[in-house]
């Protein structure tokens, strides 16, 4: 989980999401679907380009943050699971599992047949070694959290394995989607707390993915090509090519000019400027809710907001549907709680906030703001106006609307909102970290498993911890405790649902919506099916039909 | 002469030490520290060990003065040290591999704005006032103001986008390397074109006026006056004896942009992806990547001041009255 700004300079650190998410359920009309074609055969050949903005940082993900450097790890590397078109948890390396009814006890049987890129057999040894990587003080790696419940990881035999936990965890069978490494080449550098440093992270990385890594020129590009000897078979795509072009614009301009096959749009080149059939003709457009959602926040240790008819009033105030029409051309989804809809934590069945002045004046009335003054602002007691200071980030135009909109919204209330806008590091170092705000716009990225402590747990309000708004409600606490620690998703579910009851009765922010990705992919590409997880989970049974090849000389 | 060089030599490095003191502090007072922005800002992954961890690895945690003698030691043995950035690789492979796409692109760019500077402010000074100076002055002006973005946009969508004729960014085709030497090199003349033409277009304004004005000062002198007096053809008079002595103060400007040749450009490389120097600064400052950031500012500014001394020495060599004027005074 993250705090997201977007269209991020540099690195930017994602969970450990495998792709893009999203729910191809309520897909919407304006979008293709382009499964394989009647009569076309599966071909191999041809070369995938894709457009990132930022350079990768280095080739071994298991110790790099951002997100491009996931991108390409991800094509090399693989997992024990993975997850599916709808994000269930699937195998990988692994053929099965199974939990031990107290969900201490986790056994993988890992598939036989797997060889990492240098034809050395993988086997439960580098399982053993990658974990002992993740754990190991001296490997500089964000995501050793995820093991630390661990007790212990045995290999049973060289396609068994057996972990034990401490306590229950949620997470547990998720965190072994991470990339395994191979022994045999990295241990000397794990060792040494180098793993940095090794070759592998700057060529030549060894993994058991479908691809295998070609060339890296920094600044330039990242060439990946078909493993021969991937465990679910070929990819059809001989070629992926990540060209890196920092200009958005640039890259909106090589789509148009076929020079990439593939990138995200904005809403407004969604909506206005490829409409036109040479544009429809070459590429297919695909839109689902992304893994984030976009937030109004509030410093609950401000007597003001701590009041929750006040934040319930302002819920009334703002109409969500207004702010999607306005901010993101209709390109988004209403949010009423952290959870996206389609998943399997979320629930609809909780309180709304219908778009209402009225409403909201009684509320603000019920919570004693009844006078104004000569300004035509509320006044408390003491005759202070309703006025305070919504702080978000720069270099986000979207959540600057947004303040914008919600303070031309609550100036008919009578309360007045001051906008500002802080360049990013200091922002979360001097305003986010030391609670030094009384609202803010700001938006969350969503990991795949529902677990929250860290959010919204009454625990987690220190400095540096992310539940920045000081927010506490001991049910809340009960409810994310408890689903933590199960590995069972009926269990969790209710937990999950009962959370977002309190939630939105609660509104500790102002939950307000789930922006869409609207990715397009060139149209000779088939089997692009969208789905909850996105685009790329299935990456590798995309093909070329033999006679719309491009790239014929790689 | 050859003292006077080394006095200025010598001075240059505590002016050289104040330069990277004053650069270090500023950067390391910026908020966010590497490890913060590797560890990703505020993520739930983002613990305090890793951070700790890479604290210790750079030696973050050490007071600054110790941090800056460290460093400074290390450089005197021209040890650039490893980047910050995950890859942990050299500072000076990751300058030396950007370098000489930088270095091609801007000098291209300086040889096409002498060539053409040179003529237009030398026409327009000579013809003052005259259509071919009014248009120059406006065609130069516009250059001047047009955005380097905007312009490069522009032409990426009529070449790129509308013609096909050129590729839109990059710095080779895809196929590269199945293309015989030739096209090789025509496919990345290609790439360059575009680039080249939107840097010239914006420096071409600065170059041609202080032509123009250089030239304008040197007409009006007593020896001009004199050689047309002897009769001289007009051709004469502004192509040796007026040119020569236009040409000073443009020596002093062409050697302060000897540093800017290393520079890069930011926009431009971003626009048109090309992995040139200015990208890398931008990453490096936007990663609190130090070693790099130093790096890169300890040779342009080096640079700076080598340009400014070659500049004053060479000075003294197109300028006679300079030389003759210091052995005057030895005497």
């Amino acid at each position: 989980m993250t705090v997201k700004r977007s269209a991020p300079p540099v690195a930017l650190a994602l969970s450990l999401a495998l792709a893009l998410g999203g729910c191809g359920g309520e897909a919407d009309s304006a979008v293709d679907q382009v499964a394989g074609r009647a009569g076309e055969k599966p071909a191999y050949g041809d070369t995938f380009i894709e457009a990132m903005t930022g350079n990768i940082s280095g080739l071994i993900p298991n110790v790099l943050t951002d997100s491009a450097s996931f991108d390409v790890g991800s094509m090399i590397y693989s997992g024990l699971v993975t997850r599916d078109r709808d994000l269930n948890i699937v195998g990988e390396l692994a053929e099965s599992w199974k939990f031990s009814k107290d969900c201490l006890d986790l056994t993988f049987n890992l598939r036989k047949n797997v060889r990492w890129h240098d034809g050395r057999p993988f086997t439960a040894a580098d399982v053993v070694f990658t974990y002992e990587t993740m754990i190991n003080p001296k490997t500089p790696t964000a995501y050793r959290e995820d093991f630390k419940a661990v007790e212990a990881v045995r290999e049973v035999d060289p396609h068994t394995l057996h972990i034990r936990y401490k306590q229950p965890y949620a997470k547990a069978l998720q965190s072994w989607g991470t990339w395994m490494l191979p022994k045999h080449v990295l241990e000397p550098y794990v060792r040494e707390g180098r793993l940095r440093e090794a070759p592998q992270n700057r060529s030549n990385p060894v993994g058991t993915g479908a691809y295998r890594f070609g060339e890296w020129k920094p600044g330039e590009k990242v060439v990946l090509v078909a493993n021969a000897d991937y465990f679910e078979g070929r990819p059809y795509l001989s070629r992926v090519v990540y060209r890196i072009i920092p200009s958005q614009a640039t890259i909106f301009l090589e789509l148009k000019a076929k020079g990439v096959d593939s990138a995200g749009l904005t809403a407004l080149q969604f909506k206005r400027q490829t409409e036109y059939p040479a544009f429809r003709k070459a590429y297919s457009k695909y839109q689902y809710p992304a893994n984030a959602y976009t937030y109004l926040g509030f410093n609950h240790k401000d007597p003001r907001f701590a009041d929750r008819r006040v934040r319930q009033a302002i819920a009334h105030a703002i109409s969500k549907h207004e702010l999607i029409d306005g901010v993101l051309l209709g390109l988004g989804r209403e949010a009423t709680g952290p959870y996206k809809p389609g998943t399997w934590a979320y629930t609809s069945k909780v309180k709304t906030y219908p778009h209402g002045m009225a409403k909201a004046r009684e509320l603000l009335a019920a919570a004693g703001w009844t006078e104004k003054n000569a300004d035509g602002l509320l006044v408390n007691k003491q005759g202070h106006p309703f006025a305070f200071e919504l702080l978000t980030n720069q270099g986000n135009d979207e959540r600057k609307k947004v303040a914008e909109i919600v303070q031309a919204t609550l100036k008919e209330l009578g309360i007045q909102v001051d906008i500002r806008v802080i360049e990013w590091a200091s922002f979360l170092k001097e305003y986010i970290k030391k609670r030094r705000f009384e609202a803010i716009i700001l938006g969350w990225g969503i990991g795949l498993d529902p677990d929250q402590y860290e959010i919204w747990h009454s625990s987690k309000t220190g400095p540096d911890e992310l539940n920045h708004i000081s927010y506490a409600n001991p049910e809340v606490d009960a409810l994310l405790e408890q689903g933590r620690k199960s590995c069972v998703q009926e269990e969790r579910k209710a937990y999950y649902h009962r959370l977002q009851e309190i939630l939105a009765e609660d509104q500790p922010i102002i939950f307000l919506y789930f922006r869409d990705a609207l990715p397009v992919v060139s149209s000779r590409v088939r089997g692009v099916v969208p789905g909850p997880n996105g685009l790329r989970y299935n990456f590798n049974e995309w093909y070329v039909p033999k006679h719309l090849q491009r790239y014929t000389s790689g | 002469m050859f003292l006077y060089a080394l006095r200025r030599l010598l001075l240059a490095i505590p002016l050289l030490i104040g330069i990277t003191f004053i650069s270090f502090l500023v950067i390391h007072l910026a908020p966010g520290t590497p490890g913060e922005i590797q560890t990703g800002d505020l993520s739930i992954q983002s613990d305090k060990e890793i951070q700790k961890l890479l604290i210790e690895l750079y030696d973050l945690d050490k007071p600054l003065h110790v941090q800056y003698g460290k460093w400074l030691t290390r450089i005197v043995r021209l040890d650039f040290g490893k980047s910050f950035s995950p890859d942990a690789r050299p500072v000076l492979q990751k300058i030396g591999e950007r370098l000489p796409v930088t270095l091609l692109l801007n000098i291209v760019e300086m040889l096409i704005i002498v060539v053409l500077a040179v003529p237009i402010g030398v026409g327009s000074a000579t013809r003052q006032y005259s259509m071919f100076d009014k248009v120059t002055t406006v065609f130069v002006f516009v250059g001047f103001a047009t955005p380097d973005f905007w312009l490069a946009l522009l032409l990426m969508i009529l070449f790129g986008v509308q013609l096909g004729w050129l590729p839109i960014s990059g710095l080779r085709s895809l196929n590269w390397e199945y293309l015989s030497f030739w096209q090789q090199q025509w496919d990345f003349a290609g790439h360059l074109l575009l680039p080249i033409l939107v840097a010239t277009f914006g420096g071409l304004a600065g170059f041609s006026r202080y032509m123009r004005q250089s030239m304008l000062e040197v007409v009006r002198q007593d020896y001009i006056q004199s050689a047309r007096a002897k009769g001289l053809p007009e051709r004469v008079v502004i192509g040796k004896h007026a040119l020569r002595n236009a040409m000073l103060p443009i020596v002093t400007v062409l050697g302060l942009s000897l540093p800017g040749l290393i520079g890069g450009s930011i926009i431009v490389e971003s626009i048109f992806a090309i992995p040139g120097m200015g990208q890398l600064m931008v990453q490096a400052v936007f990663e609190r990547d130090y070693p790099v950031i130093m790096g890169n500012l300890v040779i342009v500014s080096t640079l700076t001041l080598v340009a400014n001394l070659l500049a004053d020495v060479t000075y003294s060599f197109v300028d006679p009255r300079i030389r003759v004027g210091a052995r005057r005074g030895r005497r």
